[in-house]
């Protein structure tokens, strides 16, 4: 295998300015230049500032009892009223922060517990390794929303539990696109060479191996982010996440779902909001992939061949 | 002269079936600990946690009397794993026990449910594992047309619409506002079977099949696309096979595997998008029979229907892992 | 030279005699990067008679793989064949149509590729594979199960059902590369295509394989066009060659005459860098890289790197000259040709000395697992010796490079190191003793960490083996690379800007600046260019002298040994069979592996 080469292999762009340098930064500012990533960054940004500045601009009190049920757009309530009478304006202005901040609190828990968990099973392998990847399997074994439920169903629709529950649920994919990622890199001789110059186990991991990992893990946090808007917007819509009166965009689909055939914009206006911004991070996400991962590779693929448990998790 | 090396991996070669049979076993043996732990962990969840079971149904103020009737019921009064045992012991030998909301015996509650929602599931499985399968490979085929773009950009924004938001959709364009072709919600009572009012199973399966083709198409698109851009492909077409004949013998094959891994795991995602889309079409399937539940507190229902569902979880996994194996390039067992 | 294909008639004037029946013609063949990019190959032309080999040689970048798969009509992703003639028996495929081309593809022009792996579907049985090219073709045969079992045998396979159920991941690389020359063959086609077929198989089996091709392309009247990097595997197969660089040609001639006598600086050059097991001698490399498609600048591509440029070079490329039966683009051939090539001995060191060896190895096996990979193995370093430990892949001598330096420690026995046991594993040794063996590794592109800079990465060592303080780290690092002749602009660069002959230096460099008393190089230059070899393995040799070091040079290319070690070690299945001094063990062998080995390998 003669492969000196003047040309240098993958990562291909960026050969001649010395990409690793803050190598997250370039290849978030590189997808936000594609046409996917400038759309999906656009409209996430659109309906995280709508989400952020809503309250402060709302018109009336998303609690007030303004008018009468299901009342149609006007001048004074440009978006009509709800299945009790609510500005739905205002309640739309003000019922998005909490379910961004709870989505963004799941994400981060999510990730740093996945990712501990991930880098520590591949590189100390053996029983440390069997005993991660089992209880990833045991917590996998219930689907997401489902689990969260199931802590919701003892404790209570508590705030702090839904994020905990479901940061937790996230974890278990987390740990193993991280795993399959250290194992990777694990391969690689640098990583013998710095064992060899007797670095302690933690030192390698989060000197040598976690740099790494910036690529699959920002794309692994922008698809967990997503998803966890998803979730918590369903648990909402469910009547499981904020209680009423709150405003909040999931809660306000499924309440106003018998007044649609009165005043749709109740429900359209937050379903469209959610799907605006899932849609936009999720393209974000996807570009970002692009970039990191070559056009037609998939996410998604780092942890199939290591599901199927042949020659690695076995 | 011939001259013949050693085949590098003989016990391949002989034994073919064993490394499958193993690698089965194995998995069904750890699917077994995963449902043992599971199981643990929800009786714990439910019944453990939050103090004692039987306030939590009743309530604060509850009458001491019959406070201490619902405990002995759900056994309360005695040491955990006892409790554990009993509860799994019954669950095994088919005594389900009693829901708490009703009264009813658990498994005539409960086996409607399950039968509609399998309905369900397997329906938009099939359905969306076939458009899913197909459209990936046109478009794979067809790579940088404008079928593939319109179909890759489409399918990127359905994936990241929540379920319900999909289930919404379909009630505006197709039962509300703006038509009215199909029932919003399923007039079906709990306890009488889909397939009684076929009408009522087109919407949900409609939107569970726009929320899966997409993971599908994204997976079999991609696969192809390696497939079709790998050596050995080229290696084909230097030797002059003509085209249709790479795409059925030489990309397909190699395509199909991890395909069907994802296929699996959107069965697992169906299982919990299924309780959103029953809520939101009122269709008497587990999913609502869990999140009436979880409302009224019905602790057997919900450690039943979360036990079914992670069980069926962990017999998806193993049915994908085994026919992946089984279509999978060999080279994957010999290392 | 051991070529009996060779034409008695060594002076061939260009073109070929009106008398040999010529197969092939290639002319003005260009290949460029999307429609008017710039070009990868350019001004291509040569002539194969029938039953001919010719030889394509270049390193990394030259383009003989883009120009052999040119002449299937075929460019990779993103390139296109943009001008030229390829005439295969008077029918330029480049003018066919799509479903002319597909059905000349296998049946008149076939190619055998570099990695057999890689080139078998490894969801289709063998056998499918083999008969797909005559199911494509059925005209260019009457009975597809007689001709499939014919080339098997003439390509020296098995010809049983058995091998027809096989999967190519059941069989060896020896043979997965059979099966593509059978399936080559499977059509009897006018041409044919071999891309470094011989890459990365075991010499005895590069032999045989060499020793069919050249019988099936007498027998079958075929022509071939043999693509390598490896000068010795080819001098002794073709009767003519080409050697390429920066897309083009730049010397082609007779066998004998471009390998004897170069006229082009550069072919010069690479032969000075091959390594011969005949001699020990200094071996000679070419500083610098191969420039990219678009970065070649407008005079010879050769000029930043040549030893005979004059300004005329770099105003515009050199036309094509006819000199002594060679053609030759360089405008200074007739100065190459009369220059003298000095290959000196290389100079031996001080007299090995009676002392405690550097390192001793006393019956060490080791198991992977149940599986054992080494036996009973003694090995010793005397102090500032060269050891070469020499084996074919599989042998063992990564296992027992591992064990030796902690990084696998499931092994028995003793390792003796300046006098103390060590420890098997690596958490178990001092600091001391880790920073007095260093360890260089084979792949210089997975040995950098690409998330630092050069500079953090040879300063490392220096931080965790001998505590040093910043500002001292900075010094020694600076110096470290100065002394693998690579400038100071080097440490605030990535590995991703490095060319890989530079990254192996940047390893070397980090293995001694905590100054070890030996230094372990596994394959260090496997993964490069012959030219970037050689000068590696003379910055390495003078390295050794200059720091009196111990070095376990760890190789499976028996020529290289020759020109860097006096003492070698052959290893064969986990067991020592011969070990001496080098002049002995490969002049006389002892053992008839050695003896084969050194039988098999090719020579200029």
């Amino acid at each position: 295998m003669a492969v000196e080469a003047s040309s240098v292999p993958a990562p291909a762009q960026a050969k001649d300015q010395g990409a690793a340098r803050h190598p997250w930064l370039r290849v978030l500012s590189t997808a936000a230049r594609t046409p996917r990533g400038a759309v999906g960054l656009a409209l996430a940004s659109l309906i995280v500032l709508v989400a952020i500045i809503g309250p402060f601009v709302s018109p009336g009190s998303p609690d007030a009892l303004a008018t009468v049920t299901f009342v149609k757009p006007s001048g004074q309530f440009p978006l009509g009223s709800d299945f009790l009478g609510r500005d739905v304006l205002s309640r739309v202005l003000n019922g998005g922060w909490e379910l961004l901040l709870m989505a963004a609190a799941a994400t981060a828990f999510g990730i740093i517990v996945g990712t501990a968990a991930g880098v520590s099973a591949a590189y100390r392998r053996g029983r440390a390794d069997g005993f991660i990847m089992r209880t990833v399997d045991v917590i996998l074994a219930f689907p997401q929303l489902v689990f969260a439920l199931l802590l919701v169903s003892i404790l209570g629709p508590r705030l702090w539990l839904i994020v905990i529950a479901v940061g937790l649920s996230h974890a278990p994919q987390v740990a193993r696109v991280t795993r399959s990622a250290t194992l990777d890199v694990t391969e690689r001789d640098f990583v013998k060479v710095a064992e060899l110059q007797g670095m302690r186990s933690s030192k390698v991991m989060i000197r040598e191996i976690l740099p790494n990992l910036i690529s699959p893990l920002m794309v692994e946090a922008g698809l967990r982010l997503t998803y966890s808007i998803v979730i918590m917007a369903g648990l909402s819509f469910l009547g499981f996440g904020q209680q009423p009166p709150a405003a909040n965009w999931g809660l306000m689909i499924n309440e106003n779902r018998i007044g649609l055939q009165l005043n749709p914009w109740a429900v359209i206006v937050p379903a469209a909001l959610i799907a605006l911004l899932t849609i936009g991070t999720n393209t974000f996400t996807d570009a970002v992939a692009r970039v990191t991962l070559g056009v037609d590779r998939l996410p998604e693929e780092a942890v199939l061949t290591d599901d199927l448990g042949l020659g690695r998790t076995t | 002269m011939a001259v013949t090396a050693a085949p590098a991996k003989p016990q391949a070669a002989r034994g073919e079936p064993h490394p499958i049979a193993t690698l089965v076993a194995r998995r069904v043996a750890a699917g077994f600990i995963t449902l043992l732990v599971v199981s643990a962990i929800v009786f714990l969840a439910t019944q453990v946690l939050p103090g004692n079971a039987a306030y939590a149904v009743l309530g604060r103020g509850a009458n001491p009397v019959r406070l201490h009737a619902l405990e002995r019921q759900l056994h309360l009064n005695r040491s955990i794993a006892e409790q554990y045992w009993t509860w799994l012991s019954g669950l095994l030998s088919g005594k389900l026990g009693t829901s708490l909301a009703n009264g009813q015996p658990l498994w005539a509650l409960v086996e409607p449910r399950l039968v509609n929602s399998a309905v369900l599931v397997f329906l938009t499985g099939a359905i969306g594992s076939i458009i899913g399968v197909a459209l990936g490979a046109v478009a794979a085929l067809r790579k940088d047309s404008w079928f593939d773009h319109i179909t890759s950009v489409t399918t990127l924004a359905v994936t990241s619409l929540p379920e319900f938001v999909v289930a919404i959709t379909l009630i505006i364009l197709l039962a509300t506002v703006v038509s009215h072709l199909l029932p919003a919600v399923s007039l079906l009572p709990p306890g009488t079977y889909a397939w009684s009012q076929p009408r009522l199973l087109i919407l949900p399966v409609g939107t569970l099949v726009i929320v899966i083709v997409p993971y599908i198409f994204r997976m079999m698109r991609a696969a192809m696309i390696e497939a079709l851009e790998s050596d050995y492909v080229e290696m084909a077409r230097l030797k002059g096979v003509p085209e249709w004949q790479i795409v059925l013998a030489h990309a397909l094959p190699n395509a199909i595997a991890p395909t069907i891994q994802v296929i699996g795991l959107n069965f697992l995602y169906l299982a919990g998008g299924v309780v959103v889309v029953e809520f939101v079409f009122n269709f008497p399937g587990i999913g609502q029979g869990l999140v009436f539940a979880v409302q009224n507190r019905d602790i057997p229902v919900i450690q039943f229907i979360v036990l079914v569902l992670a069980a069926f979880y962990v017999v998806m996994n193993i049915l994908t892992d085994v026919i992946a194996l089984l279509a999978t390039p060999r080279r994957r067992i010999a290392r | 030279m051991t070529t009996d294909s060779a034409p008695a008639d060594a002076s061939r004037s260009r073109p070929a005699q009106a008398s040999d029946a010529v197969r092939l013609e290639v002319k003005d063949l260009e290949v460029r990067i999307g429609a008017s990019g710039p070009d990868v190959v350019s001004d291509i032309g040569f002539v194969v008679p029938a039953g001919q080999v010719l030889g394509l040689v270049g390193e990394s970048g030259s383009g003989k793989t883009t120009v052999a798969l040119a002449l299937l009509g075929h460019a990779r992703r993103g390139l296109h064949i943009s001008s030229g003639e390829v005439r295969l028996d008077g029918v330029d495929l480049l003018k066919l149509s799509r479903a002319d081309l597909r059905a000349a593809r296998g049946a008149r022009v076939a190619y055998v590729p570099q990695d057999p792996a890689a080139a078998l579907n490894p969801t289709l049985k063998v056998g499918t594979q083999l008969k797909e090219a005559l199911r494509v073709h059925p005209a260019a045969v009457d009975d597809s199960q007689d001709r499939v079992l014919e080339v098997m045998r003439e390509a020296r396979l098995d010809a049983t059902p058995e091998m027809f159920r096989r999967y190519p991941h059941q069989l060896s690389g020896g043979q997965q590369q059979r099966v593509g020359l059978a399936m080559a063959f499977c059509c009897r086609p006018s041409l044919i295509v071999l891309d470094e077929p011989t890459t990365g198989l075991d010499v005895t089996t590069q032999r045989h394989i060499l020793d069919t091709i050249r019988s099936l392309c007498r027998s079958y009247g075929v022509a071939a066009v043999y693509v390598s990097h490896d000068l010795a595997v080819v001098g002794g197969l073709v009767a003519e060659v080409a050697v390429m660089y920066g897309g083009r040609i730049v010397e082609i001639g007779p066998t004998a005459k471009v390998f004897g006598e170069p006229v082009h600086p550069y072919t010069r050059g690479l032969l000075a860098a091959v390594p011969s097991p005949g001699r020990a001698e200094v071996l000679a490399g070419i500083e610098g890289h191969p420039p990219r498609p678009g970065r070649r600048g407008r005079g010879c591509s050769f000029a930043p790197r040549c030893d005979f440029v004059i300004s005329d070079c770099w105003s515009e490329p050199p036309p094509p000259v006819l000199i002594d039966s060679r053609e030759v683009r360089c405008i200074r051939a007739a100065q190459v040709r009369s220059a003298v090539t000095d290959r000196p001995s290389p100079q031996s060191g001080p007299a090995a000395d009676g002392s405690t060896p550097a390192l001793a190895l006393r019956a060490i096996s080791a198991h992977y697992g149940r599986t054992l990979a080494l036996s009973d193995v003694e090995l010793q370093v005397p102090p500032e010796r060269c050891v070469a430990l020499v084996g074919e892949s599989g042998s063992g001598k990564t296992t027992l490079a591992r064990c030796i330096v902690g990084l696998h420690s499931n092994w028995t026995g003793d390792i003796t190191f300046q006098g103390e046991r060590l420890a098997p594993r690596l958490r178990d040794r001092p600091r001391e003793v880790l920073r007095r063996i260093q360890y260089v590794f084979q792949n210089p592109y997975t040995s950098l960490n690409p998330r630092k800079t050069i500079g953090q990465i040879v300063a490392q060592p220096l931080e965790e083996l001998l505590g040093l303080p910043f500002r001292e780290r900075s010094e020694r690092a600076a110096q470290a690379l100065e002394d693998v002749s690579l400038g100071s602009d080097f440490l605030s660069r990535y590995p991703d800007q490095l060319s890989g002959g530079e990254r192996q230096r940047v390893a070397i460099a980090r293995a001694l600046v905590v100054e070890p008393d030996l230094l372990i190089c596994d394959e260090v230059t496997s993964a490069l260019d012959v030219s970037v070899q050689a000068v590696i393995v003379e910055e390495l040799r003078r390295l050794q002298r200059e720091r009196h070091l111990a070095m376990l040079f760890i190789t499976h290319n028996l020529a290289l040994v020759r020109s860097i070690a006096q003492h070698a070690v052959v290893l064969r299945d986990g067991a020592v069979v011969e070990s001496g001094p080098v002049e002995q063990v490969l002049e006389h062998p002892a053992h008839e592996y050695t003896a084969r080995l050194m039988a098999d390998v090719p020579r200029l």
